[in-house]
């Protein structure tokens, strides 16, 4: 073999390496193993599992929001509104519906006892860029219920833009109470109301 | 139940008073927030407390069993609704399960079918209804029962007329074992209404809208067409081809 041919080797083999180091891990993987270890790390946490919700909410900051494109989030249950937003009032929106986002996510994830996951196939071509991934919860006696995860390819990998629970959106749900909200108290009414039932919420704990 | 009926009757009657700027699906909202409150309030009184001692007082293994019995009533017509909406199979399955769990699932209480491999389907004469092409109509508060439309409310009477555990004999057993169903219920529930309570900013609309996507994803049976934009969620889908 020539100098130039294992060079050429060299070459070709480096540009494979890239090529794989780019490619993103697959939706419905990132969805299935982010879901199985988060939900490892809180049976074995004997803190969280006294009820610290304080630690809870760290696993979920540390695990799961970097899945979750939250501007794509705020924007979509904003509608048309997010248009007449200002960058500094689109920052605090973000901001508090992040927040209360996550603590409700932490109560949800409170209540888990051991139920069985089932996680889909997932139904796209290899070129979407925007797919759905599908999750079914197991429970005796009763309909699994189905949690589906709306997602999108971005530079960074593939994020979630919704979460549906049992057919609900949770972006279409906030939608009409955030257009309601801003119809009669304006963007700044809504930042506020945000805020005030993030207060409210981390009080009661 | 005729109480039921005799509600939607008068909702009918009234229901050209409705506000302009009212959200087009929910053109009554006034009065289904009246009852709304008059529901919350029963159900933080009673309801809830109630539902709470059921939940500390039984071990969650006889709550399952419980559920299950109910559930296997249920069953009989999800069947049927099946076979009105065309799906055969489905239909034959919920009555194979019906069969499999009323006898070696004693009466019902261990759902024996699930593990064999018949899934557990959700059907009622709403949903029958949806799939027929019938549009959801005004959303309704019903009193005690809670979120519902003109569609679904009129499903409901017919899901309470054609209910097995009506034909249930002497009813010094069958009425209690009505009011067991409902606390069963209400405590199966109440995970999901703490969660609707953090989640929200006005329980009202949260809970409307959560109630009109859940309908339109069980009469799509869980399959509704995705959209990202767009949000009528009153438009009834076409009506199955199979």
């Amino acid at each position: 073999m020539t100098m130039k041919k294992i060079a050429c080797f060299l070459a070709s083999l480096l540009v494979l390496v890239a090529a794989h180091a780019q490619e993103a891990t697959a939706p419905d993987v990132l969805v299935k193993t982010v879901t199985l270890e988060v939900l490892d790390l809180i049976v074995k946490d004997k803190e969280i599992q006294a009820g610290n919700r304080a630690k809870l909410l760290q696993v979920i900051n540390a695990k799961v929001l970097p899945h979750f494109d939250f501007e794509s989030m705020t924007s979509l249950a904003m509608g048309q509104n997010w248009r007449t937003a200002t960058p500094e009032q689109r920052k605090q929106l973000i901001d508090a519906f992040r927040t209360l986002l996550v603590r409700t996510y932490a109560s949800a994830l409170a209540a888990y006892s051991d139920q069985k996951f089932d996680f889909r196939p997932l139904r796209a071509k290899p070129t979407d860029t925007d797919v759905l991934v599908q999750v079914r919860v197991m429970q005796p006696g009763s309909q699994p219920v189905p949690i589906d995860y709306s997602m999108e390819k971005t530079p960074a990998g593939w994020k979630a833009y919704d979460v549906a629970v049992g057919g609900v959106s949770l972006v279409a749900n906030y939608r009409t109470e955030f257009a309601t909200v801003v119809r009669s108290s304006g963007i700044d009414g809504l930042i506020r109301d945000l805020q005030a039932k993030n207060r409210q919420l981390e009080q009661r704990k | 139940m005729r109480r039921l009926a005799l509600f939607l009757a008068v909702v009918a009657a009234c229901g050209c008073a409705t506000s302009p700027d009212a959200d087009p699906r929910d053109p009554l909202e006034p009065m289904n927030r009246a009852v709304y409150e008059f529901n919350d309030t029963f159900d933080q009184a009673i309801a809830t407390p109630v539902a709470k001692a059921y939940r500390g007082v039984l071990h969650v293994e006889i709550r399952n069993r419980i559920s299950n019995f109910w559930s296997n009533i249920g069953d009989v017509f999800i069947g049927v609704n099946n076979v009105l909406q065309g799906k055969f199979q489905d239909g034959v399955e919920d009555w194979a399960r019906v069969a499999f769990n009323s006898t070696i699932g004693l009466f019902g209480i261990h759902d024996v079918a699930s593990d064999m491999g018949l899934e557990k389907h959700d059907e009622d004469f709403g949903q029958t209804f949806g799939r027929w092409g019938v549009g959801s109509g005004p959303y309704l508060v019903i009193p005690f029962i809670g979120p519902s439309t003109l569609r679904d409310g009129t499903g409901l009477v017919l899901d309470f007329h054609f209910d097995p555990w009506n034909d249930v004999t002497p009813s010094s057993f069958r009425d209690p074992m009505w009011a067991l169903r409902f606390v069963n219920r209400r405590a199966e529930l109440l995970d999901a209404s703490s969660l609707l309570e953090q989640a929200a900013l006005d329980r009202y609309i949260f809970l409307r809208d959560a109630y009109l996507q859940r309908r339109r994803n069980q009469i799509y049976d869980g399959q509704p067409p995705r959209r990202r934009e767009e949000d009528d969620v009153n438009e009834a889908p076409k009506p199955a081809v199979k």
